[in-house]
Formats: C-alpha cells, structure tokens, sequence
C-alpha cells in the first residue's frame, strides 16, 4: 500500500505491526485492547456495513460523541468508502447541530448513544436529510423502532455479510483513495458568525501529522489519552492523524469524568491539552496541599522554589551547578516525582498545549517539574500546525518557530500570514469566505495579531480583529489583558472593554472551585454562585488580582496606558450554552457587549452598583431568568514605569 | 413518554393489611396488589403509613391482620432475610450504606446473597471464591456503568453527595438482581436535575431488567410522570388507587392534600 491516504496508512499498520495495540478503551472498569489487525477487521465490517446501506464515495458521514474507539473507525471506514468524516461537538444543543448537519447535507451519522440519537430525530423532524443513523451504545434503546435506525453491531454485521458476496470491495475502495481526496471536515468555533467547514484532504493532514512525529520523534511506542472533543482540530491531529501516521496506541477514557483517574491509569507519553486543563490540575494541587499537614506543605514549597530556580534549565540540558543538581534530584524523589506521578504525567516525554495564552507562572510551573511542556500554534485551517517550540529553546511567551515544511510571515498590520501544504482545501460552500482568507500567493490570513523576535520565535498578541485604541491612541489587546487575569486561580474568565473609551473596565467570572475553597478557608458561608460572587471579601480577593495585574501592566511600555479602572464580577458563569463562549470556551466578544450592555454603561458612567435580569439555558433546554444587584468596584492604577534597559 | 412495556399478572397481592403498635394504627384495612413489571407509588401525607407499608412488604413488620400473597403463594412469618431471598430489595429513605467503604464494595454487599462459596475461602480469595468474585465484580461493574458512577467508583460513599449516594444505594438493591424493588422516596432532598436523573434511572431499571418497582415518593409532578398506577394512603387508611389520572381526580384525595374548608 502507497499510503497516501488515512485508510491505506491502516492497511500497512495491519501489516507491518499485526499485534501492537491501536486503541484501548476503558470498559467495566478494565482496559481493553485492540490491536492493529483487529482494528482493520472492525473497520472493514464497519465500512462494507456503510456500503451496503448505500453510503458512497464524496458523501459525508457525521460523527457524534465522546472520545470512542468504535467513532475514531467510523471516520476511517467513511474514509475507506472515499467518503469524508465530520465529527461535531457532542454537547451541541440540538439546534446548534441542525444548522452543521443541514450545511453538510449530511444523510449518514454514526453516533454514541440514545441522547445523541434523540437529537438527530428531533432535527430529523425540520431536516428530513438525515436517512441513517448508527449508534454505539444500545442502552435504553429497546423502543426505538424508526426505520433509520441501526446498531452499530447490527451495522458491522451486515457489513460482514456484504463483505462476504463481494471480497474485493473492500481492498479496491481503498486502493482507488487519492492524496487530494478531502478526508474530514471539521467546522470552525464560529467566534463570528455561523460555523463553517473547513475540509482538508488526507495530503494536508498527513503532512501536519508527519511534521509533528519527526519533529518530536514520535514512535509507534507512544501512548496518548484522547478525551479532548474529536471535533476538535487537536484532537484530531494528535488522535487521528498522528495515531495512525505513527502507528501509536490511542486509549479512551471511561467516561468525561474520569479523565483524571484514566490518566493517571494509562501514564500518556505524549500529551496534549489545552491550557485550561493544566491549569485545573494545577488548581486541584494547590488546594489539596493546602489541606496537607504542615511539614508536607513546608518540603513542597522549599522543592518547588529549587524547581523554579533550576527545573526548567535541567529540562532544556543547560549548564546548572553541582549542587544545585544534586538538590533537584532529591526534589525529585521526594516532591517532583510522586506529583507527576499522581498527576499521570510520569511518563510523558512530550507534552503539548494550545488552543490559547498560556500563564508564565503555569507554564514554569509543569517545565520546573521535569515535564517536557511545549506550545504550538496552528487553526482548524491549517490542521493546527504552524509554530511548535523546538525542545531545548522555549519561550514562555512565544509559540516557537515556523514548524517543518511551512512558511510564516507578517503582514503590514502585524495579521500573521501562513504558507504550508497542511492547509485547507477551503471553506465547505464557502468560496467566497474562502477567498477571504486565502490570498494570490496562497498566504492564509489568521487573522491573529503576531510579532517576531530576534531569534525567529513568534509571539501572538491577540486576535487582529479584536485589537482596538483607546482614545488616547493607546493599543488595546483586550485578550493580553485578560489572559494575565485569567493566569490568576480565583479567575475563571474575564472580558476587557476600552476600544474607543478613554480607559478600560472588566467583567470577571470567579473560579467556583478555587474562590470558593478560599471562602470556606476563612469561614465565609455562601450559598450559591451569584452569592459567592457578591461577597464583599470575594471582591476584596479579585482586587488584589486586579491591582497586580495593573502594577504588572504598567511595567511594559506598550501596555501600561491600558491598566483597568474598574471591575465587577459576573453573576454567572459565561456559558457556551447562552452563546457568551464558543463550544471551545473563547469569548463571543460582541455577543457579551451586547447581551450586557446595560453593565457596561453602568461601569462607564460611575455608578457604584448595577441591577441586571439575565436568560439562562439550562442543558436540558429550558430557560430560566436569573437577576442580580451587580457591585461595581475600582481598582488602584499604577504610574507607567520606565522600564530598566 | 411512552414505552411499550407489558404490565403482567398480580405478583404480589396484600389484603385486608392492619398493623398497630400498641394502641397507634398504623394501618387499617388496606387491600392493594402489584402487578408484574410495572411501576407502583404509594403516596399520602406525612404519617399516612407509606414506609410502614413497604415495611409489611418486605418483611420487617409482621402485619397483625391480612394476608399477602407473593407470586401465588400466601406468605407467612415473613422476616428479612426470606423476603430478601425471594427477591424482594430496597432503599431506605435515610440513607442506609456503609460509609467507610467504596461505592464499589458498598454495591457488592448487595451481591451477598448471591455469593455460594465459603465465607473463608472469600477472605482467603481462594478456589473456587476467586472465580466467583471475578463473576460477581462484573455484574456490579454493569451496575456501576448503567447508574454512571465510574467516576467515584473507589470513592468512600461517606463522601459523595446527597444525591449520588442516593444512587449508590439503588446500585446495591439492584445488585441483589431483585424483582421487586422497593423504593423509600428516593428522590427527597435532590435538587430538580438529581430528580430527573433518578427518574430516568428508575425508568431504565424498569425497562431493561423488567424490575417490578413499588416507590413511595412525595413529589408528585415526579409520581405521575412515572407510575403506571398510584395508592394513596391517609392516617393508614387506602383512600385512593388507580392510574394517575384517576388518582389526581379522586375528591378525597384532593381533600388529604390540599385541606378541606371547614
């Protein structure tokens, strides 16, 4: 087999290493294991299954659910077939999936279990399109008689049969695969406007795939945990293309919940995940060793300070003193390792993140410890490669150099423009939105505001769209703002407004977990949400974060006019589902201006306090309304200080 | 929503039930039956006799007067332990787990009377009691997975919450693979979203094992939505039994729960 495509990768795995684990799966509390001969077996009854309900080259075939072996084969036989996979978020509302699946003409799904089912009916009832749908997991499924359903093994099983009368089919589908042909179709966040779909070829993927596992010199040894939305570009980068260019083992975790435990179970050697991930575990640290006694609390700091001083410089092989070696590697027995241990990252030679800035005290603290963090940078369009930090150069706040085989370069006004072969075939009936993106050298337009460093390293600074002035003329990049706020525990989200306004005021979401241990540490009662985050002492906490990162702010140049005047902290958590975040938890910057308008004026014209009635989407679909008197507060600003050359 | 389960026979038939303690009268009279796979509530104010009810089921009271009759077969000197044994299991309305152990040891207890080997050999993980247990720990992992705990599975059920303890508890009635399975108000003190999970877990167990299910609930939105039919009990007298509807428009029903005007 050539290789030139997903499904002919599968074929020279099932070949070349029979035996080796593909993918496990935790179930009924065991790891199950499927090597690459049984993979191939379960793909081709899957696909034959396909094929004899109809499903032919060029149709897409939707895939719905958490991370499962049997969904990642359901996008290989869609392949197999010369079809193209579009897997969707699986905890879309209903009518968020309507508008994907009508766009995509989409007539075949295959899909988790009788939630997800229960959604496609119901679309089924506006859009009758959907003629096929395959689920995994029959439970509570008995009285479900609609003749487009099947169960996935009903599925495989009549794919054996199909298989049986004709042999060749199989083999012959796969053969007539080309490079070019689109392989998957993933939407994009849709920060603005309606999602589109950005299909890519197998080309694309496998160069981004290939680039990645030589430059971190990825084997078929590697284990990854897959747990990330397959939705998602990384998860299908790192689950998919690399798993299958690699030949590695993707393993699956028992369920969303228990992430942390499989984790910890499988001891990943190759990790990703974005930055909200590190920070949680991170967060869960910091409050159990609060609650340990005090010498243990006393050994984790006075390690940790070590690790700060030497950890990273020991990671990157920099030349550190006798002693101060010696004193890490003790740190290592006592502190470091059990941590990474508990934390399942023992294993991990490589471990990624992107998706959004990463904190400096985050980053320095998982590098200090001896695991191997490093930052990417890529989008949905360029099957998310085009900056990956080398090891042994790492830059807290750069996202490294133009990886292997792709060309980056900036615009006039600082957009960061991208040439590679890992790029999209474009936007699907989308042409012009594709236009937009792709100029006449064929430079994609992230739309991403980035700077250059001496040494080559790229910095991305915030969304080029999103950049805005203050009346005084000063740059305003609400998102470096807000990342530096959001580097604090107590802090979940924040929103920063100041684009045409003469300062800049924000909106902060608390962290439950975190503000909330901090109450019952110092014995304050709350009783919900909205009433933790009206509490004065609650305000009193996210000032001091508030004023450190002013004092912070006013130590760069560039930055010190946008310091924040004044805050208040949001009644409730922004919410994907109440369309204030995207189903990647960014900002809907415009939607919150919107929906909140009344806070904003409130804060900008001096009022001490605000009432304000908001709608709430509960997940089963309801609404409910939730009001709040939100208290307005001002923080302290710093002189701009000149900053020592 | 609407399912095609088949209600069956009579399994379980009480007539002519009294219970007293001493002067108090718990129960007076009270003729009812249970019929195959279905869903049975037992609802009425606080004191109307529910729980003493379930208990007469399942053995822990011995009523004075009555007779049950459980699949053909008048019962006599019920205790416990019979009761448990021809496959009747319960929940308790506070909750009655083992605190200090995992969800997953607290479910296997449910599998005691399932268990043949020697309690030595089980201490010893000896013979035939290995095979045994890796049979038993499959079947509470199926529970574990259709109650989706995974996540607390090595948690001590001391501290869960309210409501996924509540959970726990329903996962070791049903280890116990019964066909009746009394519920002492499993939804009391769950927030709205804890109710709609318990319901749909009760339906589920219904649906898939075909487990007869006598529940005493007092959300009553929560009883019609599930129950196929309703008795109502007030000062240990039966003053209402029917479907839902019937119930819900039975006058002296209304009068025990919204109050006469006097």
């Amino acid at each position: 087999m050539n290789g030139n495509t997903f499904p002919q990768l599968l074929l020279r795995h099932g070949q070349q290493r029979p035996l080796h684990p593909a993918f496990r799966e935790k179930d009924l509390g065991i790891w199950q294991t499927w090597n690459w001969q049984q993979v191939n077996a379960e793909v081709r009854a899957l696909a034959c299954g396909l094929a004899a309900r109809g499903f032919k080259r060029g149709m897409h075939l939707a895939i719905i659910g958490d991370n499962r072996p049997r969904l990642y084969w359901a996008m290989l036989a869609a392949q197999c077939l010369g079809g193209i996979a579009v897997p969707l978020y699986q905890d879309a509302p209903a009518a968020d999936m309507a508008y994907v699946l009508d766009n995509a003409e989409i007539a075949y799904a295959v899909v988790e279990d009788q939630e997800q089912v229960d959604k496609l009916l119901e679309i089924g009832e506006q859009y009758p399109g959907i003629q096929h749908i395959c689920f995994e997991d029959e439970r509570g499924m008995r009285h479900y008689h609609q003749s487009q359903l099947v169960s996935y093994a009903a599925l495989q099983a009549a794919g054996r049969e199909f298989d049986a009368l004709n042999p060749d089919f199989f083999l012959q589908e796969i053969q007539s695969g080309q490079a070019e042909d689109i392989a998957v179709m993933l939407y994009t966040s849709g920060t603005t406007g309606k999602p589109k779909g950005v299909c890519q070829s197998h080309r694309s993927f496998m160069t981004a795939a290939r680039g990645g596992v030589g430059f971190d010199h990825l084997s078929e040894h590697e284990d990854i945990l897959s747990y990330l939305p397959m939705a998602w570009v990384g998860d299908h980068l790192f689950s998919f293309a690399q798993a299958l260019v690699a030949g590695f083992t993707v393993n699956c975790p028992e369920s969303s919940e228990t992430v942390l435990t499989d984790l910890r179970e499988v001891g990943p050697t190759y990790y990703f995940a974005p930055p909200r991930v590190f920070e949680n575990m991170l967060t869960t640290v910091m409050i159990r060793m609060e609650d340990a006694g005090r010498i243990k609390r006393a050994l984790f700091h006075h390690f940790m300070e070590v690790a700060r001083r030497s950890g990273s410089d020991i990671l990157d092989k920099k030349p550190v003193g006798v002693l101060d070696k010696l004193h890490y590697q003790l740190g290592e027995l006592l502190i470091f390792g059990p941590l990474k241990n508990v934390l399942g990252l023992s294993r991990v030679r490589v471990a990624y993140t992107a998706g959004a800035a990463i904190g400096p005290d985050l980053f320095r603290f998982y590098r200090s410890i001896g695991v191997n963090l490093k930052q990417l940078y890529g989008s949905t369009e360029t099957c998310a490669y085009v900056c990956l930090q080398p090891d042994g150069k790492i830059l807290f706040d750069s996202v490294g150099q133009a990886a292997p085989e792709v060309e980056v370069k900036l615009a006039d006004n600082g957009e960061v423009l991208v040439r590679s072969p890992a790029m999209l075939s474009g936007y699907y009936k989308r042409p012009d939105a594709t236009a937009e993106v792709m100029d006449a050298q064929g430079y994609f337009h992230t739309g991403d505001a980035g700077i250059f460093d001496s040494d080559g390293n790229l910095k991305i600074i915030d969304r080029a769209a999103d950049v805005g002035k203050l009346t005084n003329g000063d740059m305003f990049a609400p998102n470096y703002i807000e990342n530096k706020l959001k580097f604090f525990p107590f802090i979940k989200e924040a929103v920063a407004f100041g684009h045409d306004r003469d300062h800049v005021c924000a909106f902060i979401n608390i962290d439950m977990e975190a503000v909330g241990n901090w109450s019952e540490r110092r014995g304050i009662a709350y009783s919900g949400y909205a009433d933790l985050a009206a509490k004065a002492e609650t305000y009193q906490l996210i000032m001091s974060c508030v004023e450190k990162v002013n004092a912070d702010l006013a130590g760069e140049a560039l930055m010190s006019g946008t310091q924040i005047h004044r805050f208040l902290v949001l009644h409730k958590e922004l919410d994907p589902d109440d369309d204030e975040l995207t189903r990647t938890r960014k900002v809907r910057r415009r939607f919150v201006a919107e929906k909140y308008a009344v806070l904003i004026d409130a804060m900008y014209s001096g009022q001490r306090s605000q009432f304000i009635e908001t709608q709430v989407k509960f997940e089963d679909g309801r609404q409910g309304k939730i009001s709040a008197d939100l208290h307005i507060s001002d923080v302290k600003v710093f002189a701009a200080q000149q900053q020592a050359a | 929503m609407t399912t095609n389960r088949k209600t069956g026979d009579v399994i379980l038939d009480l007539q002519g039930i009294s219970l007293s303690f001493g002067g108090v009268k718990a129960l007076t009279n009270i003729s009812f039956n249970v019929k195959e796979h279905e869903i049975r509530a037992i609802i009425g104010p606080n004191g109307a006799g529910k729980s003493s009810m379930l208990n007469v089921i399942n053995g822990v009271y011995s009523p004075q007067q009555g007779q049950i009759t459980y699949r053909g077969q008048q019962r006599k000197g019920m205790n416990t332990y019979a009761a448990a044994k021809s496959g009747i299991a319960r929940t308790f309305q506070n909750i009655a787990l083992f605190k200090g152990m995992s969800v997953l040891d607290n479910i296997m207890t449910g599998r005691n009377l399932k268990m043949k080997s020697h309690f030595l050999m089980q201490a010893l993980y000896w013979g035939p009691a290995q095979k045994e247990e890796i049979a038993h720990r499959e079947k509470v992992e199926e529970i574990i997975d259709f109650l989706e705990i995974q996540h607390i599975r090595k948690t001590p059920v001391g501290r869960l919450s309210y409501g996924l303890q509540k959970r726990v508890e329903l996962g070791r009635a049903l280890a116990a693979e019964p066909e009746i399975l009394l519920l002492d108000e499993p939804m009391a003190g769950m927030n709205v979203e804890e109710k709609q999970d318990m319901s749909r877990f009760i339906l589920d167990v219904n649906d898939q094992f075909g487990t007869t299910i006598v529940l005493i609930e007092h959300d009553m939105g929560v009883v019609m939505d599930i129950s196929d039919r309703v008795v109502v009990l007030d000062y240990g007298k039966k003053i209402g039994d029917g479907t839902p509807a019937e119930v819900l428009a039975n006058q002296e029903v209304i009068n025990a729960y919204l109050g006469v005007a006097h």
